[in-house]
């Protein structure tokens, strides 16, 4: 009986972190396998333990430029959409001006449309207008499908913001522009930043949509999508795993920093 | 003072123009729109257009294509493609719903039970989102592989005895199976349950649960009329973000299914990039995105939420 | 309506306001105004919310564009200015300090806008006379609201501002660091000379604070004056309720000696001066007569006759009493007022005032005043329009 009441307590807390660990477990696969030293090609069976891959993370042709060419779409993707996201987010919080209907609804579409549709839709254009298919097409298409999650990022933020912080600034003789530079950015910054990771996440790690509109190109996803079927590389999982720990480190350390900045002002 | 000063007021020498300064903004919002609207408008809505068009056309990709009106084509792609059409929605809706009963006790427990450990199993939830979908996706092939120690213990508790009887599975493999596809698109689109939910968790004011309780409520009744009415909008957004990519997607039928999980993504895919069916493939993604705005709809007004972006 | 005229006549320096309104679609916050603030004076508009008073002061600083008429500073026209070409600076409510620069910055921010690049020294002596020296490169939370407050002053007055605008300043703070700030910001007010025009709904604050207090209500100023002539003398039910509180009984008008008219009241007289009556008078006519509680004296009906010869006087019946210390506040239930409030002194109590007892009140007909009959009576009391709010809050 003590042991049913103690579940019935904990029943949240137990439930969550086996959802947490259904969440991870494919991470642990992935670290895992990435010092296993398949027999096949396909690295799907656990055989010995091997640390070749780590020595050799672009040791599979194409491998590395593929992520090359993932992270250069991605950069060019988030600046571009985050320049786009951020001027419509502001122009939605802070003006008053007709068809605002119509400008959110062209907002909120592409987050609710399944990739494949518009990435269907966009090959026709690009097959209509006779485009080359490739890095441009791709980069293109993805600022397309970012901007939306940049202009909700953005807009919470700017939302949050008292209005009488730009009010003040004027008072304080700064002209439209001394103040959109000197408060309305900073104050916006965090909301801005947060639009472009997930930009740059979102960009990173799409493959639909880039399935669609890459032609002959290969980005990082199209690569592990293609080892899929001829064959499964180790050094996908070296690279895998390198992103999440990258990943981890990051926000932690940006964590303690945070903190401690924290800690010396108080 | 009762009459307006509609009359010039006593101008000094240094007075400036009547010129209020504030008119001259009056096009600031339009430049700052623009170019993402422009983007939006040229990417986004004028592929739509293109694509409904190509949907309506005939010819062969030699003779090129001529818009004939030809509407068939909608309905022999229905008549054809209809198994992956249910199937879709069908895998969809079971993948957000195990989502909203897995992803609700997480999100719970972020927002009122992990004290410390928040921020921790915040960047747990997240960090996984740098290890490419698709790599992960191809790790589920590791977990359910036959004869592995999941596959086995499913076995011995002759849990796929039912799952077979079911038709979620066949025989002792979980690979290549409903089951196994359902099961994929569930952990990709969890964080997305997740997320919202937490948001709109995080929101509610932790002194409610104390005063339900001392207007007598059992914490299942707290959590019957208070919590969970209140983290609506969080159930609604985050069911919306599941269903939507979940219903279009078909990396998981691909990477863990077999050509009878096949789903509507499938086959526009395969139309689009292997058969080179123009027509057809633009009909059924028109036809999903009719599907699946038709059903967004009907769904944020039953659930009277408008306001989600 | 009223132009304040105060004998510091330098108009060089005075904030005028001539016929200005601010309509929003067809919403009137402020009907035609025409207002002048002397240079150099502390002025107060005073009002519950909504009645137009933070509308005007947006108006002067450029936040707002009048929908009619000008504004002044000295002789410049400044209407069509835009806030950051105004030599005006404002103290918003809850302060609007910039989150993401420190203490010196913020108060440094007007100077550097303006193209000034030696500010340490200004800057310094303007945290000095804030007493905020020490916190300079702390960032605006990590202060007390109270020196958030003080912050927001320096940031605006270091801009040796023509007028100085403080919008409901010390709403966020607590009653006791109210108290204080009000006298700090009078001081400092005294040290710079600059003008200040306050906007508050706090009565007390305007009246502890301002040379004068302007009462608005509903887009127009109702009264405007120094603040013992509004409370002594209220011209609308209005400031009369507003402004502390008011007895009001309906009078008739009887008749008219010398410079006293002679009013009756539920079968009584009372006498109120001709020169203390806001209201037209004629015979048979009806005024408001209005009384302040703490000018009124409390006498046992068995002791009436002790009563001096020419007070105004009334009977009643003590429906309650509350002692709060220093004063014991009754009300007294009346033929000719039914809640009828009167503040007494706790000097020598006299036992025998407990609910029930029949009571004479009575007091000096110099102390009486008298208003329109046509107003509401309510008007301007707790719970009538517009007052709510500040009521619940």
């Amino acid at each position: 009986m003590p042991f049913v009441n103690w579940l019935k307590r904990h029943f949240v807390v137990i439930a969550g972190l086996l959802t947490l660990g259904y969440l991870l477990l494919p991470n642990v696969i992935v670290t895992v396998f990435s010092f296993n030293k398949p027999k096949g090609r396909f690295n799907y069976e656990w055989q010995q333990f091997s640390t070749d891959a780590w020595k050799d993370p672009c040791g599979v042709s194409d491998l590395c430029g593929s992520l090359s060419i993932s992270l250069q779409i991605a950069v060019w993707a988030t600046l571009g959409a985050t320049a786009l996201g951020t001027a419509i987010a502001f122009a939605l919080v802070r003006y008053r001006f007709r068809a605002r209907g119509a400008v959110n609804s062209l907002i909120f579409l592409p987050m609710a449309m399944p990739e494949v549709v518009m990435a269907a839709s966009l090959l026709t254009l690009f097959l209509n207008l006779g485009a080359q298919l490739g890095f441009w097409t791709i980069l293109i298409a993805h600022i397309m499908f970012c901007m939306s999650f940049v202009v909700v990022a953005v807009k919470a933020r700017v939302m949050s913001m008292d209005p009488r912080l730009e009010q003040a600034a004027q008072d304080l003789y700064a002209g439209p522009f001394q103040t959109f530079v000197r408060v309305t950015l900073p104050i916006a910054a965090p909301g801005i930043a947060a639009g472009a990771l997930l930009a740059f996440a979102l960009s990173f790690d799409d493959f639909i949509i880039t399935n669609f509109t890459a032609g002959s190109t290969v980005t990082f996803p199209m690569f592990v999508w293609g080892s899929a079927q001829r064959g499964t590389p180790v050094q996908i999982n070296v690279i895998g795993t390198a992103m999440f720990l990258v990943a981890v480190l990051f926000v932690l350390t940006s964590m303690v920093i945070g903190n401690r900045r924290k800690k010396q002002k108080a | 003072m009762s009459t307006l000063t509609e009359a010039p007021p006593p101008l000094s020498p240094t007075a400036p123009e009547k010129k209020p300064p504030r008119k001259r903004g009056r096009f600031v919002p339009y430049w700052l729109l623009l170019p993402g609207i422009l983007w939006l408008l040229v990417f986004f809505a004028l592929p739509m257009i293109y694509q409904a068009s190509t949907s309506v056309q005939t010819g062969s990709l030699e003779e090129g294509y001529k818009v004939t009106w030809h509407f068939a084509t909608y309905w022999d792609a229905l008549s054809e493609y209809w198994p992956q059409f249910l199937r879709s929605v069908a895998y969809a809706a079971s993948a957000t719903l195990l989502c909203l009963l897995l992803g609700y006790p997480l999100a719970y427990l972020i927002a009122f039970r992990a004290g410390r450990w928040r921020n921790l199993i915040m960047i747990l939830v997240i960090a996984p989102f740098f290890t490419s979908f698709l790599i992960r996706t191809l790790a589920w092939k590791t977990i359910l592989a036959d004869g592995g120690p999941v596959v086995g213990a499913l076995n011995t508790l002759h849990v796929l005895d039912v799952t077979s009887w079911l038709g979620w599975t066949s025989g002792d493999r979980v690979l290549a199976t409903p089951l196994a596809v359902v099961c994929g698109l569930t952990y990709n689109f969890l964080p997305f349950m997740v997320l919202p939910l937490y948001s709109s968790l995080e929101r509610i004011d932790g002194r409610l649960h104390e005063a339900a309780g001392d207007l007598y409520a059992k914490p299942s009744t707290v959590f019957r009329k208070v919590t969970f009415p209140l983290s609506m909008p969080g159930v609604v957004s985050g069911t919306l973000l599941t269903f939507i990519p979940a219903a279009g997607d078909y990396v998981n039928a691909d990477l863990l299914g077999s050509t009878d999980t096949r789903m509507v993504g499938n086959v526009i895919q395969s139309q689009f990039l292997r058969i080179l069916d123009y027509p057809t493939a633009a009909a059924l993604s028109f036809i999903l995105m009719a599907a699946i705005l038709v059903m967004v709809t009907v769904y944020i007004r039953k659930s009277g939420t408008e306001d989600l972006v | 309506m009223t132009t304040v005229t105060t004998n510091k006549t330098d108009h060089g320096g005075d904030v005028r306001l001539s016929g200005i309104s601010k309509t929003y679609g067809s919403f009137t916050a402020v009907h035609p105004l025409d207002l002048t603030v002397p240079h150099g004076s502390f002025f107060a508009l005073l009002g519950a919310s909504g009645c137009g008073k933070t509308t005007t002061l947006r108006m002067i600083a450029g936040l707002e564009e009048p929908s009619s008429g000008s504004v002044f500073l000295g002789d410049q026209e400044v209407t069509s200015l835009p806030p950051y070409k105004r030599p005006v600076n404002t103290v918003f409510q809850s302060y609007a300090l910039f989150p993401h620069l420190d203490i010196f910055e913020n108060v440094a921010f007007g100077l550097r806008r303006r193209g000034i690049k030696s500010v340490k020294k200004q800057v310094e002596e303007m945290l000095d006379l804030v007493q905020l020296g020490e916190q300079s490169r702390k960032k605006p939370h990590q202060l007390s609201g109270g020196q958030q407050q003080r912050v927001a002053v320096a940031r605006a007055l270091i801009n040796t501002p023509r007028v100085l605008l403080l919008d409901e300043p010390l709403g966020a703070l607590d009653l006791k660091l109210r108290r204080q700030m009000q006298l700090e910001l009078k001081r400092i007010q005294t040290e710079v000379g600059i003008t200040f025009i306050h906007v508050t709904h706090d009565q007390e604050e305007a009246m502890t604070m301002a040379d004068t207090v302007a009462v608005m209500n509903a887009g127009r100023v109702e009264q405007l004056g120094s603040p013992t002539d509004l409370y002594e003398n209220p011209h609308t039910t209005f400031v009369a309720n507003f402004l502390g509180t008011s007895n009001l009984i309906e009078a008739e008008v009887d008749t008219k000696t010398g410079d006293d008219i002679v009013l009756k009241a539920g079968g009584g007289k009372l006498v109120l001066p001709e020169a203390r009556c806001s209201a037209p008078t004629t015979t048979g006519g009806k005024v408001l007569v209005g009384v302040r509680p703490e000018k009124i004296s409390l006498t046992h009906a068995d002791d009436a006759g002790e009563i001096p010869e020419g007070r105004n006087r009334i009977t009643g019946k003590i429906a309650s009493g509350s002692f709060i210390g220093v004063s014991t506040q009754y009300v007294i239930d009346s033929a000719v007022c039914p809640e009828f409030e009167v503040y007494v002194q706790n000097v020598d109590r006299d036992t025998r005032l407990v609910p029930g007892a029949d009571v004479v009140l009575h007091w000096s007909p110099a102390h009486t005043f008298g208003l329109d009959a046509a107003q509401s009576l309510l008007a301007g009391t707790p719970g009538s329009a517009g007052i709510q709010e500040e009521a619940a809050a």
